[in-house]
């Protein structure tokens, strides 16, 4: 008998405000008119990228603390997680804030890991306010996982474009603002992909098995939902996930796209896709919540995946394990 | 075991489904631009032996490798060359112009890190293997004249 991997929340927490920053190149991408803040350029008045990296996660956390309405004081907790190695981007953004902080890394899954255990600690009435943030940065992913940026290297055409943006949003047990229904915790999935440049291919069995499981264990089918969509699996990424899921009797409809292979427009021709942390939590935390406030959306299932690979594993010649996990978000009151 | 096999099947699932990077058009352009280096630096040779017609052949050699270098960093510097490299592929790795590009762009990127522990340790890490494998290289092939 499979385990039960879904969590039901009983008071249904709230998402009373998100914020949303991107670098230039994302505000020219297809979601260019619903984020918060666009910024000039990609260094953001800093030295180093990975200081503005640690930059626009501070921003779009005060964003999201403005748009909630509450003071900085009223903030419980900090969950938050990037790419970079010890998460240094989270950690080091938290040290100029005055309230608890736990990293958490999931890879580019980390907005909903952060959101799944946000909504759980706010759901148990642990916490009032928590607010759960994350991000990456085209410059900072490609030099820790890649090439340096002006190398004149080729990208095979599985490659995808690390999205440079942050995304935050604050938690509360009640107020106005779409609500988190459900979250499944996912796996850790490996089916034996070592391509660091298909990592589309090396998650898309997480997030199948992920959504398996989430179908099962809350007797929904993805007909129950306006939207479901996963994170960065990028145009091939996705295509394996519709195949895979309809090997298993499951047939993604109309409704299921990926932040990954709708963020970026032909133009920039950034091959299978967008990808990153700060790929998903920045369409979720402009575009699918402006779409579940206003009621476009009723009920969305959000289920970014992560690789969680590390350069010195996958020299050592191992396999790359991926992680999905899922949170379905309702609009408004019942 | 089952998990080999599903792992096995999953791979070549994936592989039939990769879309295919064309072969021809690469080649075409690796090969124009390349070619077009290799004229440059020609040209550069020729232009030096003709100004300074007292100038050593192997001397005026030297010079132009100079010349390439420099340019190749000098566009990288500036943000010009991986542009090119992006179109280009081989045809700009290849020349020395490659090996140029391949030690100015992470001692550009990891001169935040401090001039020892950032530029000068980063400096090699793609060129690095070059140096070795060509040192390692010709130890061999001059063992090898050493017993013919």
């Amino acid at each position: 008998m499979a385990k039960n991997q879904t969590v039901k929340f009983k008071n249904k927490p709230v998402i009373i405000g998100s914020y949303s920053i991107v670098g230039p190149k994302e505000g020219q991408g297809n979601f260019g008119e619903y984020f918060d803040y666009v910024m000039k350029s990609d260094s953001f008045g800093e030295k180093t990228y990975e200081k503005a990296e640690r930059k626009m996660i501070q921003h779009a956390i005060i964003g999201a603390i403005e748009k909630a309405k509450i003071k900085p004081t009223d903030v419980d907790l900090l969950l938050a997680g990037d790419l970079l190695n010890q998460i240094i981007s989270s950690s080091y953004a938290a040290r100029d804030f005055n309230f608890s902080y736990l990293g958490l890394f999931g890879a580019c899954s980390t907005m909903a890991e952060s959101l799944a255990v946000g909504a759980s600690l706010v759901d148990g009435k642990l916490f009032d306010h928590v607010v759960c943030s994350t991000a990456s940065h085209f410059s900072t992913a490609e030099r820790q996982f890649r090439f340096p940026l002006e190398l004149g290297n080729q990208r095979p055409p599985t490659a995808q474009w690390t999205v440079t943006g942050a995304g935050a949003c604050v938690l509360a047990p009640k107020g106005h603002g779409p609500r988190i229904t459900m979250a499944t915790f996912g796996r850790v999935v490996d089916y034996g992909i070592n391509d660091v440049n298909d990592m589309g291919a090396a998650m898309a069995p997480a997030a199948m098995d992920t959504l398996l499981c989430h179908f099962r264990d809350s007797n929904t089918t993805p007909d129950d939902y306006d939207l479901i969509v996963t994170g960065d699996l990028g145009k091939l990424g996705s295509e394996i996930l519709i195949d895979l899921m309809e090997d298993q009797g499951i047939k993604l409809g109309l409704n299921y796209n990926d932040c990954g292979q709708m963020y970026y427009t032909r133009k920039q021709a950034t091959l299978s896709g967008g990808s990153g942390c700060g790929c998903s939590a920045t369409v979720l935390n402009s575009f699918i919540m402006k779409k579940l406030r206003d009621g476009s959306y009723k009920k969305v299932l959000f289920a970014p995946t992560g690789a969680l690979l590390s350069t010195t594993a996958t020299q050592q010649g191992d396999t790359i394990p991926g992680v999905c996990h899922a949170i379905v978000i309702e609009s408004g009151e019942e | 075991m089952d998990e080999k096999k599903r792992n096995e099947a999953y791979n070549k699932y994936v592989n039939a489904k990769i879309p295919k990077t064309r072969p021809w058009p690469s080649l075409f352009n690796s090969f124009w631009i390349g070619g077009l280096i290799c004229c440059l630096g020609q040209g550069i040779n020729d232009l030096l032996l003709l100004w300074f017609p007292n100038m050593a052949e192997q001397t005026a050699w030297t010079y132009t490798l100079i010349a390439l270098i420099f340019l190749a960093s000098f566009l990288t510097g500036i943000g010009v060359y991986d542009r090119i490299g992006k179109f280009a592929g081989g045809g700009t790795i290849v020349p020395i112009t490659g090996f140029s590009n391949s030690i100015t762009s992470p001692a550009l990127e990891f001169k935040h890190e401090g001039i020892i522990y950032g530029l000068c340790v980063k400096m090699f890490t793609i060129a690095g293997p070059v140096i070795v494998i060509g040192i390692v290289s010709s130890i061999l092939v001059g063992l090898v004249y050493l017993f013919i």
